[in-house]
């Protein structure tokens, strides 16, 4: 069986599992299973986000975790006004996921063009660590303003509504999360395969010749970094309603280097990546982290052998490496 | 507000700023030497720290610890460049922010699993304590100390590079990795020794925070971070930079800390001037860093041309 199609069972497997193990839990009568398979599912699509600047446009962005945050704290804020009902800048609040949504992916998509406007004009560690800066200065802001909570964080008191749903419910909140993932995979799939994601992976791979031949790196790396910014926004938003919770933790460095081992894990710039990626972190968490107390020690080791014996991650040791290095 | 205050916050700054150094000085070199973003380096600061209470607790000898703080860190970072960091060398960045990430991960367990959760405490050494008149204002001894131990260390590390041997090595390492190994410099040994070294640097201010701070796991990535942003604005691979760069770092942060809450009030009330000041503060540094590198993306003080 050759790789391409090696590669394309695997991630029908990985689909069919995570629908297919909540659906038996939920059966089952185990909603803890199903909220961790929503979790899984939600830092997925957190992952496609990052999977688009890190593995199609070669952009390490250590600093992802700001649009999580962003989106976290924009559901945790309508949440809270539509709760107290008094506006916020003439806004009305919103229980409503859909218009929560929209405003997160804006706002991020916002925040990601400024940040990638400046951030892009450098590269390499540079290029780290400017993103890194940028993502402390979100964290910080987020731990020193008062209003919304401060150190402590904002609780929502209920899980923002779906037309239709009850969000409330584990199982019909893990098929809205799992729905947006597999559109979110679409829209991965489809911008890979189109003129710009093909501009995206040849500045990748060499910038010079790419700005030869008429595409001009900066401005395709900046859509495509607002692209992920964006999509990262969205999975912030859907993990404050899993948790009903925003904490400046959602912006800290370590959730930014957590959203990249969740693209290594599963293999740079594969389209299932982050969602086995965020399969074994998940996992990991749970079984080992009810085995031992350490369980961070044992995931650091894994991390290690990883980066240095298998670089393509879960899908490039089963499916081999990609087709285009 | 009086002067006296003011001098005491600055003080404050260069104190924190020299400490900041310490960090960053080895990581600059091992950048500049070899190229490699080691996130792990905030744990050697937190090897430092937990040796020296450790040994100071056991011996109620400050010194003896401050020995081993030093010792264990430059040991953990020998032993961490053999087996591990040597592999990353030829590698990206992205395979070397992971790797660390993972050392990381590995080393905070590690610590946690010998000494536990709960933190331990380290006091300051007798000979150290109190306050000395500084004319206006009385200062903290040891704060005092740790100013004269940052310069003393910062005289000493240029002395090492500009007029030994191995400063010699580790500068012709900088500007040119393969032709001073045709030359017949074992590099790997020397890629050995500038790692230890900057290791026993970190163990060296983890072990001197660790008097006036509580010593606990986790106590080293919040200094890491400050210290990319050191050596970023200061220019990587720059020593001289990162002493400019630290004490930018140090002075701007405490004294945005002390200023900016201060400055809101004339014209905010005081609870609203208190959360923007503070909000504002903890940016300024990050600020900074974002202006210095779109306007000198190679920082201060580039190290190479």
């Amino acid at each position: 069986m050759d790789n391409t199609r090696k590669e394309w069972l695997l991630n029908a497997v990985l689909a069919g599992a995570l629908l297919g193990v909540p659906l038996w839990a939920w059966l089952a009568n185990e909603p803890f299973i199903v909220t961790l398979a929503t979790r899984i599912a939600i830092l997925a699509i957190a992952g496609v986000g990052l999977n688009i600047a890190l593995g199609l446009g070669g952009m390490v962005s250590f600093g992802h975790a700001l649009y999580l945050g962003i989106g976290g704290y924009v559901a945790g804020i309508a949440a809270h006004h539509a709760f107290s009902g008094m506006p916020v800048l003439g806004l009305a609040g919103t229980n409503q996921m859909l218009p929560i949504w929209a405003m997160a992916m804006l706002l991020s998509g916002i925040v990601a063009g400024i940040v990638g406007a400046l951030s892009l004009r450098t590269s390499g560690i540079f290029f780290i660590m400017i993103t890194l800066a940028f993502a402390q200065m979100g964290f910080f802001f987020a731990l020193s303003w008062p209003a919304y909570g401060g150190e402590d964080g904002l609780p929502i008191f209920l899980r923002n509504q779906f037309p239709g749903l009850n969000t409330a419910r584990p199982w019909e909140f893990f098929l809205l999360a799992y729905s947006v993932l597999l559109l979110v995979l679409a829209a991965f799939a489809l911008i890979r395969a189109a003129r710009f994601g093909a501009a995206l992976m040849a500045i990748r791979q060499n910038p010079d010749r790419a700005a030869a031949i008429g595409i001009s790196p900066f401005g395709i790396k900046l859509v495509g970094f607002v692209l992920s910014g964006m999509i990262t926004g969205l999975a912030g938003a859907m993990m404050a309603d899993l948790t009903r919770f925003v904490s400046p933790a959602m912006m800290a460095w370590t959730m930014s280097g957590e959203l990249i081992v969740i693209i290594i894990l599963g293999g740079v710039g594969r389209l299932f990546g982050p969602v086995a990626g965020a399969a074994i972190l998940v996992g990991f968490e749970v079984f080992f982290g009810g085995v031992s107390e350490h369980w961070k020690l044992w995931l650091g080791l894994v991390l290690l052998a990883v980066v240095l014996f298998a670089r393509g991650g879960l899908i490039g040791l089963i499916a081999g490496r990609a087709r285009h290095g | 507000m009086t002067l006296a205050l003011i001098l005491e916050q600055l003080l404050n700054g260069v104190q924190f700023g020299l400490m900041l150094f310490l960090m960053s000085a080895g990581l600059t070199l091992v950048f500049g030497v070899m190229g490699l973003i080691n996130l792990a380096h905030g744990s050697l600061y937190m090897i430092g720290a937990f040796l020296c209470a450790a040994v100071a607790g056991a011996t109620g000898n400050f010194w003896l610890g401050l020995m081993a703080g030093i010792a264990a860190a430059a040991a953990a970072g020998a032993l961490i460049e053999v087996a591990v960091i040597r592999r990353l060398y030829a590698r990206d960045h992205l395979d070397q922010v992971l790797a660390t990430f993972a050392l990381i991960l590995i080393l905070s367990e590690g610590v946690r699993m010998i000494f536990g959760p709960f933190p331990l405490y380290l006091n300051v050494p007798d000979a150290l304590r109190g306050t000395v008149n500084l004319g206006i204002v009385d200062y903290s001894l040891y704060r005092l100390a740790l100013i004269g131990f940052g310069l003393a260390v910062a005289v000493g590390l240029w002395a090492l590079i500009a007029k030994t041997r191995l400063g010699i090595q580790i500068r012709a390492g900088e500007s040119d990795r393969e032709m001073i190994a045709a030359l017949g410099v074992n590099i790997r040994a020397l890629y050995t020794i500038v790692f230890a070294l900057g290791a026993a640097l970190a163990g060296l201010a983890g072990a001197l925070v660790g008097a006036i701070q509580s010593v606990q796991v986790g106590m080293g990535e919040p200094v890491l971070i400050l210290a990319f942003v050191v050596i970023v604005i200061g220019g990587i691979g720059s020593v001289k930079g990162a002493m400019v760069g630290a004490l930018l770092v140090g002075v701007i942060d405490t004294m945005g800390r002390f200023l900016l809450p201060r400055i809101f009030a004339t014209f905010l009330d005081t609870s609203q001037a208190m959360g923007v000041g503070a909000a504002l503060a903890s940016m300024l540094i990050y600020l900074l860093m974002a202006l210095v590198l779109i306007f000198r993306p190679q920082g201060l003080f580039p190290a190479h041309g």
